[in-house]
């Protein structure tokens, strides 16, 4: 295989079509100051043999989540992926196909994106959704500037408990755009009530929360959601959908734009990325949802078929004023999220919540008995929550690391005023042994 | 091509009707817009009270092909909008100069009156 794939001859044609003696005299007009004169540095070249070994060396020093019990979370979590998504999402009719603007050639890849908003739309009992957003951060940012668009009011309450890297992408949104971001403070891990009444006003085009929020507490939604309404401002939310499956969909408490992170859909962890923006709204807001719609429709001879829809409001078509500048969708990850949710189907995700409820609650009732270990809140939680430790929790997360034991998440990098909190995440996929033996090792901590 | 003689236009293919008794305006967009346009399915319109200006977008006009701004043609207040183009925007395409019409706008300086192009001036411009 030709890594570089000029040879001499190539290079000697190429120069001479130009019209210069050699590739230093093509460069001339670059001054000398600027040119790099050193040596890289780089290792000498190695056979494609000792690569792979090297390579191989390398991956061998990686910690995956499959090779600990994990209890990390906020935002990414190890649920369980069933073969079949992977299978189906590297059919290379998915796997390679890029954007789907002819309906023409497109017709399976179009297909795939109606059946994942329609699931979306069902899961959250929104009335429509859209083809999905990069990551649920960019998704929530987005249905702030959304909320702006059609109140026309230039300030966004965002909750505290809302995840700390989201509230960072609504602001970097919403910076330059003289909209204002403004924090509702918590009381006891959920949203204040009160600190909302006193922050809400007629400018106010949005209350933003997080439901379960980014400490695992359910929110006061139904309650945030008239309050909000009272003011004619819009009621947004990001949701686990996972949680859906147990908790009470958006839709029912009146939110007028829902989101989500698509992760825990399929998906596996990826390092990070790439992710799965989840967006859905009212169909009243149709025309402010940012990116992608299919749509469902019929040909010239009455069959049945799907084009994206709304184009007009995007970037290809309205340039600088389209309705966002996202102009693209995680076409594979809403469609591993469509196979997941096919797969699994309303019994199943009830199933998957039930269990991460069971299985987180065990878990926080065992460590809260340990000596120095308190839940670090009252309210209610649904797969993740917070304990105070007796120690820092760094201390902690190093030494389970050892056992290979991934504890959670350090909460005093953020600014919820928890030196000593520690998140901790459990999925379905933690059996009791591996709480057992989570608990075992706190104990010695 | 339609060019009613009362009226008076605008580069951006708007047509201004003056109610000199009033101050008042009302704004629509012209026959030969609606026909460049195509058909229309829906219409964003500022709300009542709202402050408009002069050549800045007012709104936007979204055909099967293509979403376009809406230009005002004079600056002032919105005292009406045509609400009856929420759900039935075609009525730009079929009636540009009546039903079609979308806002009344209280002048704020009548001075921009001269800006205006006459109905010739206007033909001339999409000829």
């Amino acid at each position: 295989m030709p890594f570089i794939p000029n040879t001499d001859a190539d290079r000697k044609a190429m120069l001479e079509r130009i019209g210069v003696e050699s590739f230093e005299e093509l460069i001339s007009n670059i001054p000398e100051e600027l040119r790099y004169k050193q040596a890289f540095n780089l290792p000498e070249p190695l056979s494609e043999m000792e690569v792979v070994r090297e390579v191989h060396h390398k991956t061998r020093c990686n910690r995956t989540i499959s090779d600990a019990i994990s209890f990390l979370g906020g935002g990414a979590y190890d649920h369980f992926v069933p073969a079949a998504i992977g299978h189906i999402i590297s059919r290379s009719e998915f796997y390679t196909a890029y954007t789907p603007y002819q309906p023409e050639v497109s017709q399976g890849t179009l297909q795939a994106i109606y059946e994942y908003q329609s699931m979306i739309a069902e899961l959250m009992s929104m009335e429509v959704a859209n083809a999905s957003m990069y990551d649920g951060g960019s998704a929530l940012a987005e249905a702030a500037l959304m909320a702006v668009a059609e109140t026309r009011r230039k300030k966004i309450l965002v909750a505290r408990t809302v995840h700390p890297h989201y509230r960072q992408i609504i602001s970097t949104y919403c910076h330059g755009q003289a909209i204002e971001v403004e924090l509702v403070d918590a009381e006891n891990g959920t949203t204040s009530l009160p600190d909302i009444k006193s922050k809400i006003d007629d400018n106010t085009a949005a209350m933003i929360v997080q439901h379960p929020n980014f400490l695992g507490n359910l929110e006061e939604v139904f309650d945030i959601s008239q309050l909000t309404h009272e003011n004619g401002a819009l009621f947004v939310t990001s949701n686990d959908p996972i949680s859906l499956g147990i908790l009470e969909p958006p839709g029912k408490y009146d939110a007028d734009i829902a989101s989500g992170e698509g992760q825990c859909l399929g998906n596996s962890l990826n390092f990070g990325g790439p992710y799965l923006g989840i967006l859905a709204a009212k169909f009243k807001l149709v025309r402010r949802i940012p990116g992608r719609i299919a749509g469902a429709t019929v040909d010239n001879q009455g069959r049945r078929g799907f084009v994206l829809t709304f184009q007009t409001r995007e970037q290809h078509i309205r340039r600088e004023k389209a309705t966002s500048n996202i102009c693209t969708n995680q076409a594979l990850n809403a469609l591993a999220a469509t196979v997941y949710l096919a797969l699994m189907g309303k019994h199943g995700i009830q199933d998957v919540a039930r269990l991460c409820l069971q299985n987180s609650h065990y878990l926080a009732d065992r460590i809260q008995n340990l000596d120095g270990f308190q839940l670090a809140y009252s309210a209610p939680f649904f797969k993740e929550f917070v304990v105070t430790t007796p120690v820092l929790p760094v201390e902690i997360i190093e030494k389970l690391t050892l056992q290979n034991i991934y504890a959670g998440i350090d909460l005093s990098q953020f600014d919820f005023g928890l030196k000593n909190g520690l998140l901790i995440a459990v999925t379905e996929k933690r059996t009791k042994h591996e709480l057992d033996v989570f608990i075992e090792a706190l104990k010695n901590v | 091509m339609e060019i009613p003689k009362e009226l008076f236009y605008t580069e951006e293919h708007e047509w201004v009707l003056i109610d000199d008794a009033n101050n008042t305006a009302t704004i629509g967009i012209t026959d030969y817009a609606q026909s460049e346009l195509g058909d229309i399915v829906f219409v964003e319109l500022p709300n009542v009270d709202d402050e408009v200006k002069q050549m800045e977008p007012f709104g936007a006009i979204e055909a099967v092909k293509a979403v376009s701004d809406l230009f005002s043609p004079l600056t002032g207040i919105v005292t009406e909008v045509n609400m009856l183009l929420q759900d039935r925007p075609e009525l730009i395409n079929q009636d540009p100069y009546d039903k079609g019409w979308m806002i009344k706008v209280q002048l704020a300086d009548t001075s921009e009156l001269d800006s205006l192009w006459s109905p010739e001036d206007y033909k001339k411009h999409i000829s």
